[in-house]
């Protein structure tokens, strides 16, 4: 599966388009983490318990959006774009979502 | 009644200060670090180009493509923080807000780049950013707990 923000792989011809395939995930932070975070807050900096939280819900949204792919026949999803919406006070969701095609 | 007034001078402005005190000492000192850093790793990483033209130049000869991103949250310390506030009574510009943002969008760059060279990429174009502000678990809401910055672009190795 190749993925690619670009509206065409470089080097490769589109062969068949199957339309819009997306992924997303609602996540929460949990309470310890939330907890270092805060202190970490106080002298600032990376708050890598946060980092690593939006990287990981990011790619289970766009493994959702690759598995609908999958099941479509595609082999590629052209301009892959992100959005982030938070929903409530404590949780957001990340949203992947892109064009689901067949490269030669 | 000298020492009553001590006590309570120390207990209501107390933490406040020594909260102050610990967000500019450690928070300069992360700060400066970061940079340091930043400077270095970017050095490195001088020969990946990261473009957002939407497709590379036609004489490249592409062998591969594939998705690329690098993320980071990065927050200020007490002290900025207080810094800002203040700014905000009487407006203008707020830089250590701005070496925040600088400091998350070159980190999330580096972080992509580095992500394309492990995988045997050459270079990335259609580069794309973007920011979102992590609401703190405060009860109103309106605190940050700091800012996500994404970036993301489609990686191409080229053929020799």
């Amino acid at each position: 599966m190749i993925l690619s923000n670009t509206e065409e792989v470089p080097g490769r011809k589109v062969r068949e388009l199957y339309g819009v395939v997306s992924g997303s995930t609602v996540r929460a932070k949990h309470i310890g983490r939330d907890f270092m975070a805060g202190l970490k807050n106080l002298v600032g900096g990376e708050l890598k318990g946060y980092t690593e939280l939006l990287r990981e819900a990011r790619q289970e949204a766009m493994d959702r959006m690759v598995e609908q792919a999958e099941a479509m026949g595609a082999n590629a999803v052209l301009n892959v774009r992100f959005s982030t919406s938070s929903v409530a006070q404590s949780a957001a969701e990340l949203f992947a979502y892109g064009t689901a095609v067949r490269l030669e | 009644m000298d020492t009553t007034i001590w006590i309570q001078l120390i207990s209501s402005w107390g933490v406040p200060l020594v909260l102050l005190a610990l967000g500019y000492g450690v928070g300069t000192s992360v700060e400066r670090s970061h940079y340091r850093s930043l400077r270095i790793r970017e050095a490195r990483m001088r020969s990946l180009p990261a473009l957002n033209l939407q497709r590379p130049p036609a004489h490249w000869k592409i062998a591969g493509a594939g998705m690329v991103t690098g993320s980071v949250v990065v927050s200020v310390d007490y002290f900025k923080r207080f810094l800002a506030g203040l700014r905000g009574l009487v407006g203008g510009r707020i830089r250590v807000y701005e070496s925040l943002l600088d400091r998350g969008r070159r980190e999330a760059l580096l972080r992509m780049k580095e992500g394309a060279r492990q995988q045997g990429y050459d270079a990335i174009v259609n580069v794309r950013l973007e920011t979102s502000r992590m609401a703190s678990s405060r009860r109103d809401g309106k605190g940050t707990a700091g800012v996500e910055v994404l970036a993301f672009g489609t990686a191409v190795r080229i053929a020799r």
